[in-house]
């Protein structure tokens, strides 16, 4: 199942990125194809996860919706902020819980606390964050916990 | 219906350029790194993401477009950890953010 | 509304530049840098569309992530650099 995700993905890539239909550039994608494959091969012996259940989950598209309005949302209130000065913002320093259990559910959360203009991540230590926020309002934001709900909601497919 | 597609895509481009400018300008007004890493953030979002959305409704569907789509997927990978990143070394290099109690309450 | 959307962004990338060369500290000028790659990417792929030129989309697409990955080895490179330096003030 992995390795067929893997072979469209890469297919679709290939095609994207050269949009011939040569026999001789077709054949040098099959050959890149399969070299890639016996790379991820190799490196999954060393590594385990490699296929997250988080790009399972049915609920993705609806969070990933979620997140754009949330990025749109922000931006619109940083920018309003760059034009009233910096006499309007609050910059803290803040600790966050996250109560994801797989890496890449947390790995996705922490991308998206960044994605969000006005709070980047500072420091990953195990399931505690570190976050930089431009305003209490949107350390509060945060603090509310309801992209972190999101997140571990995606985690059960 | 050209007509349509093509308001929108010049909206979504004028938007983006002045999201642009004002995150520029956010490089310059805010106080300290940190901060200006805000600014920066706007400019790699939602200016990145308008002006691709424009220009793939400018493009029509064609192989032109999938690859736009490709460059907004690698943005959209790249540049939250291009920032954390920054930040993370700017803080294990001892870099002090500017915080708001420090100052004393506003200002 | 071509020239707009050019102008614009290069509006943005001459403020970075001037940040880049006035900031003050080594990561403002990384985080000017940056911004300045982004930009580029953005008005290569406006050239592209815009401007009529099909073949410069797949320089903006191999320009992302040189550039992505020059940003990742400065500051990988920084960032050991001065752990060295911890650990010899610390002996």
């Amino acid at each position: 199942m992995k390795t067929y995700v893997l072979v469209a993905i890469l297919a679709c890539f290939w095609m994207i990125n050269s949009g011939y239909l040569k026999p001789l550039l077709l054949g040098a994608g099959v050959l890149s194809i399969i070299t890639v494959l016996a790379l991820t091969s190799f490196m999954n012996r060393k590594d385990g996860e490699a296929f997250p259940i988080v790009l399972l989950s049915r609920r993705l598209p609806g969070y990933l919706g979620w997140l754009v309005w949330q990025i749109v949302l922000a931006n619109i209130d940083v920018v309003k902020r760059v034009w009233l000065g910096p006499a309007s913002i609050s910059p803290v320093v803040f600790r966050t819980h996250a109560s994801q259990s797989s890496e890449a559910a947390k790995v996705l959360y922490a991308n998206s606390i960044t994605m969000t203009p006005g709070t980047v991540t500072l420091f990953v230590r195990d399931d505690v964050f570190e976050v930089h926020a431009l305003t209490k309002e949107g350390a509060a934001e945060v603090q509310k916990g309801e992209m972190d709900r999101r997140v571990s909601a995606l985690e059960t497919v | 219906m050209s007509l349509f597609i093509d308001i929108i895509s010049w909206a979504c481009i004028l938007c983006g350029g002045f999201l642009g400018v004002t995150g520029a300008i956010g490089l310059f007004r805010f106080p300290d790194f940190y901060t200006r890493l805000h600014a920066a953030s706007i400019t790699d979002t939602l200016c990145a993401g308008l002006i691709i959305l424009g220009l793939i409704l400018q493009a029509g569907f064609t192989l032109m477009s999938l690859k736009l789509l490709m460059l907004l997927g690698i943005f959209a990978y790249t540049a939250p950890t291009a920032s954390h990143i920054l930040a993370k070394t700017a803080f294990k290099c001892g870099l002090k953010p500017v915080l708001y109690d420090q100052k004393g309450g506003g200002s | 509304m071509f020239l707009a959307a050019t102008l614009s962004i290069m509006t943005v990338m001459l403020l970075a530049l001037i940040r880049a060369f006035a900031g003050p500290g080594l990561f403002d000028r990384i985080l000017a840098v940056n911004m300045f790659g982004t930009k580029t990417v953005l008005l290569v792929a406006v050239l592209s569309v815009l401007g009529g030129q099909p073949t410069f989309i797949d320089v903006a697409v191999v320009y992302v992530l040189i550039n992505f990955i020059s940003i990742v080895a400065v500051l990988r490179f920084f960032e050991f650099g001065r752990r060295e330096d911890e650990a010899e003030e610390g002996r």
